[in-house]
């Protein structure tokens, strides 16, 4: 897999699929997409970055550990439920906050953090298994 | 949608849960700091404890309480309802793995265990979810949140033994769970609901034969998850493999759930189709209860031999499930309480047996009284409370499931009295010989063996004294016990309180 083409094209690569996953992550409440979709395309983009580059510096790349990602991840989605504990609601009650930007108007929602947190836990469980495989191969 | 606002005090009922999800990820991102994580873990565990000592009280005062998640109206929206058994049984598994976490930490060898606390708190919150569920479909993804949890710690250190018993606990459990799935599929396909409060109502009025088909299939996968005898395999498979601490959890939690959900789909949610299979019940407590402790009178490897004690436990349950009178029921659930609490204390008393022997196996082991009275007597202790001698814990419930045998007057409430008086005998006869054995007899190569008295051992020593202290307290003053059970056993046998709770009472669609 070493060969020079993939290795100039992988970075690119990464990078569209990256912005690609949030786009897929964000557009999931109403269409097709979300968290869970996002983290894993989001995680395969590390695999090929992993490939391409060794498992090594792909991990000096993503800076903070993935499994502490999956962690943050999981905070975030229970926090997003225990959120709704000020509204004198039940766990899990989606809040929304429509903001008014010129001419849009941007919803902002406990879902979509909740999608979030799911994006950052599949996105750092699968990269960790993907590097943690690939460091397998090279030793 | 929900339009009453709920009031903040509800939320004991999720809190539990959220805390323990949020600790199992605090953990996992700062495990390189082992301290830290250790003291955020005990501190999380005491907040789930204070919160579940509010929730049971609270359902003790009100009778059950129940929170639909998001708004959504109760058969759409996923409940969870608290009764008493549920509420009790949480927060023993809270207590009983504070203690856990306690002795691992005098009971750990190598630094192989980054993930250990994480895990814990996600088992804690497997099991707190299934004790604390109102939705059968929520139940089963609690079952797989607490096998992904307790597969995880059953490979921590990855010595070739714990790999084998992985694969046999795995594979068998994972079987378990897909018949689970299976007879939740048909239960939505005939009732059109997994809402437990809602299949109260409507599977009366359903196909007799098709719940009758779907209720076996739940005691298949309940009675695998139980380790009910022809079931069994799995657990003296692998409960001797991971550390001490870790069978010990095992022991204190994951079985317990697999009886209790039996108790509830069998006894509360499909009762007509119970009573259609209450002669399967019947063979299965009577098998359970009989061949269970013979298993542990022929074993010599220590840990095994309790996993035999346990699976016998678990034939006392379904004694009370196969009859299901006030009697029963409230001895069923005793039982349950009192086996998480004994079952965990014998195997970490049998971890602490184990370092300080050095072995495994009980015939190398001997002469352990000279070195050790304080353990010998934990030992002994813990026996007579799994035999069910008066005055401790493990006395009351049988004397509850006697009474409901005797009570009924069949055969069968004749032939369970005899299963489990014959079962009482065994399991003294099995737990003085492993007694005997371990700490009477001559050491083999007549050298004493040695402990080494250090910090680490006291904790050991400490959380597993405060545990079987508590087994002893609650035998001889069972008052509050009794009193919990007098409010709480009802509930099962009729549950409009129960449906009432979660806000679906009002006639018959």
């Amino acid at each position: 897999m070493n060969t020079i083409i993939f290795r100039t094209m992988a970075p690119i690569i990464v990078c569209i699929m990256l912005v690609y996953a949030v786009y897929i992550c964000l557009r999931g409440h109403n269409e097709p997409g979300g968290g869970f979709i996002g983290g894993l395309i989001a995680a395969s983009s590390i695999a090929i970055l992993g490939m391409a580059n060794g498992a090594e510096a792909t991990r000096r790349a993503l800076r903070v550990d993935p499994l502490s990602i999956a962690g943050i991840g999981v905070q975030i989605a229970a926090l997003s439920g225990l959120a709704s504990l000020f509204t004198g609601s039940p766990f899990m009650t989606s809040i929304w906050l429509y903001l008014e930007l010129g001419e849009t108007i941007v919803p902002l929602s406990t879902p979509m953090a909740f999608d979030i947190g799911v994006f950052l836990v599949v996105f750092g469980t699968i990269s960790a298994i993907a590097l943690g495989l690939e460091e397998g191969e090279a030793g | 949608m929900i339009e009453s606002v709920t009031a903040a005090g509800d939320w004991v009922l999720v809190l539990p849960l959220a805390l323990c999800l949020l600790g199992a990820a605090l953990a996992l991102i700062l495990r390189r700091d082992r301290a830290l994580v250790l003291v955020m873990s005990l501190l999380v565990i005491a907040a789930v404890i204070a919160c579940e000592v509010v929730l049971l009280l609270r359902v003790y005062e009100a009778g059950p309480l129940s929170m639909t998640m998001g708004k959504w109206l109760p058969p759409f929206g996923i409940s969870f309802t608290a009764d008493l058994f549920g509420a009790g049984f949480s927060l023993t598994a809270a207590v009983v793995t504070l203690l856990v976490l306690v002795y691992y930490e005098g009971d750990r060898g190598s630094g192989l265990d980054v993930n250990f606390h994480a895990m814990v708190l996600l088992l804690l919150a497997g099991v707190t979810g299934s004790f604390l569920t109102g939705d059968l479909f929520n139940l089963y993804v609690w079952f797989e949140v607490m096998l992904i949890a307790s597969f995880g710690l059953l490979v921590l250190g990855g010595r070739p033994l714990q790999l084998d018993a992985a694969v046999k606990y795995g594979f068998l459990n994972f079987l378990a769970t897909s018949f689970f799935l299976l007879a939740l599929g048909l239960l939505y396909g005939s009732l059109g609901t997994l809402n437990m409060a809602d299949i109260m109502r409507v599977a009366p009025q359903a196909n007799m034969a098709a719940m009758g088909g779907i209720a076996a299939i739940l005691l298949l996968a309940f009675g695998m998850k139980a380790a009910v005898f022809p079931l069994n395999g799995w657990l003296p498979a692998s409960y001797h493999a991971p550390p001490p601490a870790i069978s010990a959890l095992f022991a204190g939690l994951l079985t317990k759930v697999g009886v209790f959900a039996l108790l509830k789909s069998m006894v509360v949610l499909l009762p007509a189709s119970r009573d259609l299979l209450e002669p399967v019940l019947v063979a299965l407590a009577m098998a359970t209860l009989l061949i269970a402790p013979l298993g542990a009178i022929a074993e010599t490897n220590l840990r095994r031999a309790i996993g035999f004690l346990l699976i016998g436990g678990v034939g006392a349950v379904l004694v009370g499930i196969a009859l299901p009178s006030l009697d029963g029921v409230s001895g069923a659930g005793l039982y349950i309480f009192h086996a998480m609490l004994s079952m965990t204390a014998l195997y970490l008393v049998a971890g602490l047996i184990e370092r300080a022997t050095g072995a495994t196996d009980t015939r190398a082991m001997g002469g352990l009284y000279a070195a050790s009275a304080p353990l010998s007597i934990l030992f002994f202790v813990l026996i007579l409370a799994v035999a069910g001698v008066p005055p401790l814990l493990g006395f009351w419930p049988k004397l509850l499931l006697l009474q409901a045998s005797l009570g009924q007057g069949g055969w069968s409430g004749g032939l369970l009295a005899g299963a489990l008086v014959v079962n009482a005998v065994l399991t003294l006869i099995a737990g003085s010989r492993l007694w005997a054995h371990i700490f009477w007899r001559a050491a083999p190569d007549g050298a004493a063996p040695a402990v080494v008295g250090s910090v680490a051992v006291w904790t050991g020593y400490g959380a597993t004294a405060l545990l079987v202290l508590l087994i002893v307290a609650a035998g001889l003053w069972p008052n509050a016990l009794f009193e919990i059970l007098a409010k709480g056993a009802p509930d099962l046998l009729d549950p409009s309180r129960y449906v009432t709770a979660v806000g679906l009472a009002g006639g018959v669609p």
